[in-house]
């Protein structure tokens, strides 16, 4: 387990003087992954809000090899660069022992547009790990709604109206589908847990094949909130129980950290102003629903884990 | 040299045993699926130490062959119509990257409707993605099309992909003879593939794929505009070496009795095999018949178009493939283009034929010279954009 001094130390992989708003949790989740590797890392990217802030032509970010090709295809072309790593070394072309391949990308890349070309990639079983970092829309373009974006949010293509508060569905479970692919290695984990998020990705990184991470990213601009209050709110998604942090290795589920207390969602709610218009009176319902498939969840996953 | 008999297909596939590839990512389609499936038995063999990468669909397998050619592999993959299509926001990816991969494309219509017979409606949707464009006339062309592209995308003043096309059916499935170059051979032509830039390079980490916004992309697009450029010498250069070693000439274009005709035909692929065997009856009978075909449709040979129609006082242009522009198909639009400042130059007309596989036959072709012979005598066109053998 990488303790602080040890990542303080690491050379980092993504260096700031990006051009990430100010709060932004996108390259939080990209060094704390990117640091728990003991290999060199080379890494692919989707089109959307981390791609975009971290390589304006003719600057870039990016102290590790790093390959921009679409939105839908970040999977799709990690899996290619893995495949030539994996030739070049059978043909004695390439001299280091072994590279950790990883692919980002949001949650539009990942949950919709590019959700075939994932599944396929880690179907076929590339030695590589897939990680979205969640901020639940599509931020870049505009804070659209995605199948990630949940219940009662309001986004630009949901929009709180008069008639229609905000995003009538709840959020796909796309960590319990990829748990579904039967990887050797599927957690979740949340900005404002340094320790969870660096361990899973160095465990994920200990283990051969396909592996997917999905890592709750709180976005200021779409979330709307507090810019210093990101940490804060991956606390509360997990404290409340709307995403737990959990993985699932070979199949076992393991609950990685238990609330002492369960807090209400509305503490995760009311301090975003997505849902501001949750708290008109008429809405109790959807605030209801939102508990209900909450705790749904999450003793189903208890349940996983207790088996 | 080995002679063989094998399809379009098993031509293209076995070009790809003989270069064997770093890697290969691909999807199956008619009428190019065979190029992957036999390909596949290769690797399932061991008769190449391909990367063999089942993608599920081709918009991954062009992802893939960006990803893993960016990585300094030597890629290859092929497809076809609706295939290349779903690959078509990654091609002009691919060629602004400069990697220089090889597709095999087999031609045949777009839907819809459905259809899985020869025209060139899908690789002419994709002419303007920065990809040499290579057609070939029967599977021999094919087999020598696609060493010779690897060997253009690979040059260092090209660094662009490249495709090499046969006709769906009429060649991805006819059994021809083909003398083939022996394994050794081809290795030796080829040579080691060179890597630039690649995102394997742990010590010299690149950035590839940036935002490239106002102020920059313009200058980004002019090496690539270059690079298209200087392949027209480079095609002729590979072609005039390949000619050297193995005695198959090649160029831009192909003349056919075209020095002194009055009358001829331009095409690109399998048709000009048929009308070679109308032009010699022609000739026969003492008619004044030639053919120009167009061998690289990117980049385009414009002047050298140009220059071999100059003393043709008729010529039929034929395109398989409509681009609803009512201009008639591409290869009409782009060569009367270029005739523009040509101070001697032949009538056209514009023949759209064939589409969704359409066959034309030999008489369909001394028609279309008969009309031509009108042309030449009467100066006048009949009609300027003709949708060939079409029922009313
Ligand atoms: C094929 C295609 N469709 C649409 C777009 C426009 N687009 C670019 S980024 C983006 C949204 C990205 O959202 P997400 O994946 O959630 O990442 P985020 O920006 O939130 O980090 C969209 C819709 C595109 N670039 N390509």
């Amino acid at each position: 387990m990488p303790t602080l001094k040890d990542l303080a130390k690491q050379k980092d992989p993504l260096s700031g003087g990006h051009r990430a708003c100010a709060g932004c949790g996108a390259p939080i989740v990209v060094r704390q992954v990117l640091m728990a590797s003991k290999d060199p890392v080379v890494v692919t990217c989707a089109t959307g809000c981390l791609e975009v802030v971290t390589t304006i032509f003719p600057y870039t970010a990016w102290n590790v090899p790093f390959l921009h090709n679409a939105f839908e295809n970040s999977a799709a072309t990690c899996s290619g660069v893995e495949a030539a790593y994996q030739s070049l070394k059978r043909k004695g072309k390439i001299k280091s022992d072994h590279i950790n391949f990883v692919a980002f990308g949001g949650d539009g890349g990942t949950y919709d547009i590019g959700f075939q070309s994932l599944s396929g990639a880690m179907e076929r079983g590339h030695d590589m790990l897939y990680v979205c970092y969640n901020n639940e829309a599509y931020m870049n373009t505009g804070i659209q709604r995605s199948s990630a974006t949940p219940k009662g949010a309001a986004t630009t293509t949901a929009p709180a109206g008069k008639k229609i508060p905000g995003k009538q569905q709840f959020s796909k479970n796309l960590t319990e589908i990829m748990v579904a692919h039967d990887l050797p290695y599927v957690a979740q984990s949340a900005v404002g847990f340094w320790r969870d998020l660096t361990t899973k990705a160095e465990k994920a990184f200990s283990i051969r094949g396909p592996k997917f991470m999905n890592v709750l990213q709180p976005c200021r601009l779409g979330w709307a909130y507090d810019p210093s209050k990101t940490a804060e709110l991956g606390r509360l998604a997990a404290d409340t129980c709307i995403w737990p942090l959990y993985e699932v290795e070979n199949g076992k589920y393991k609950l990685s950290y238990k609330p002492k207390e369960k807090k209400p969602v509305t503490e995760f709610l009311k301090v975003q102003d997505r849902f501001r218009h949750l708290k008109k009176p008429g809405n109790e319902a959807i605030i209801e629903s939102i508990q209900k498939e909450t705790d749904r969840r999450w003793e189903a996953l208890l349940a996983k884990c207790e088996q | 040299m080995p002679i063989l008999a094998k399809t379009g297909n098993e031509a293209m596939a076995e070009a790809m045993r003989q270069i064997n590839p770093d890697v290969v990512a691909a999807y199956p389609i008619t009428p190019a699926t065979e190029v992957v499936m036999i390909f596949s038995g290769f690797v399932a063999d061991g008769l190449v130490d391909t990367e063999f990468v089942a993608v599920e669909s081709e918009h991954s397998a062009m992802s893939a062959c960006v990803g893993a050619a960016a990585a300094g592999c030597r890629v290859m993959t092929g497809t076809s119509s609706q295939g290349l299509q779903l690959m078509s926001e990654i091609l002009p990816i691919a060629s602004a990257l400069r990697q220089p991969i090889v597709l095999c494309e087999v031609n045949r219509a777009l839907s819809g409707p459905i259809n899985i017979h020869c025209d060139h409606s899908d690789t002419m949707a994709v002419r303007d993605f920065g990809w040499i464009q290579i057609f070939s006339e029967n599977a021999q062309e094919a087999y020598d099309n696609i060493l010779q592209l690897i060997k253009i995308t690979e040059n260092e003043s090209v660094r662009l992909p490249g495709m090499a096309t046969t006709d769906g059916f009429i060649i991805s499935h006819c059994m021809e003879k083909i003398e083939a170059l022996d394994d050794n051979e081809v290795k030796e032509y080829l040579g080691e593939h060179k890597k630039m830039n690649s995102v394997l390079d742990l010590d010299k980490p690149v950035t590839l794929g940036a935002l490239d916004l106002q102020d920059y992309y313009f200058e980004h697009k002019m090496p690539i505009i270059e690079a298209m450029k200087n392949s027209k010498d480079v095609i002729l250069k590979v072609a005039k070496d390949f000619a050297k070693r193995y005695g198959r000439e090649y160029g831009l274009i192909e003349e056919y009795k075209l020095a002194d005709a009055e009358i001829a035909l331009v095409a690109l692929g399998s048709t000009c095999g048929t009308a070679r065997v109308v032009i010699d009856e022609l000739r026969e009978k003492g008619v004044k018949a030639g053919l120009l075909k167009i061998r690289v449709f990117r980049p385009f040979p414009a002047e050298e178009i140009v220059k071999a129609l100059s003393k043709v006082k008729a010529a039929a242009i034929m395109d398989r493939s409509d681009m609803y522009s009512n201009q008639g198909g591409p290869l009409f639009s782009e060569l009367r283009s270029a005739m523009y400042e040509a101070k001697d130059k032949p009538l056209l007309t514009n023949y759209v034929y064939g589409l969704g596989g359409r066959e034309i036959s030999l008489e369909d072709i001394q028609k279309i010279f008969a009309e031509q012979k009108e042309a030449a005598a009467s100066g006048k066109v009949k009609q300027l954009i003709q949708h060939f053998g079409v029922r009313e």
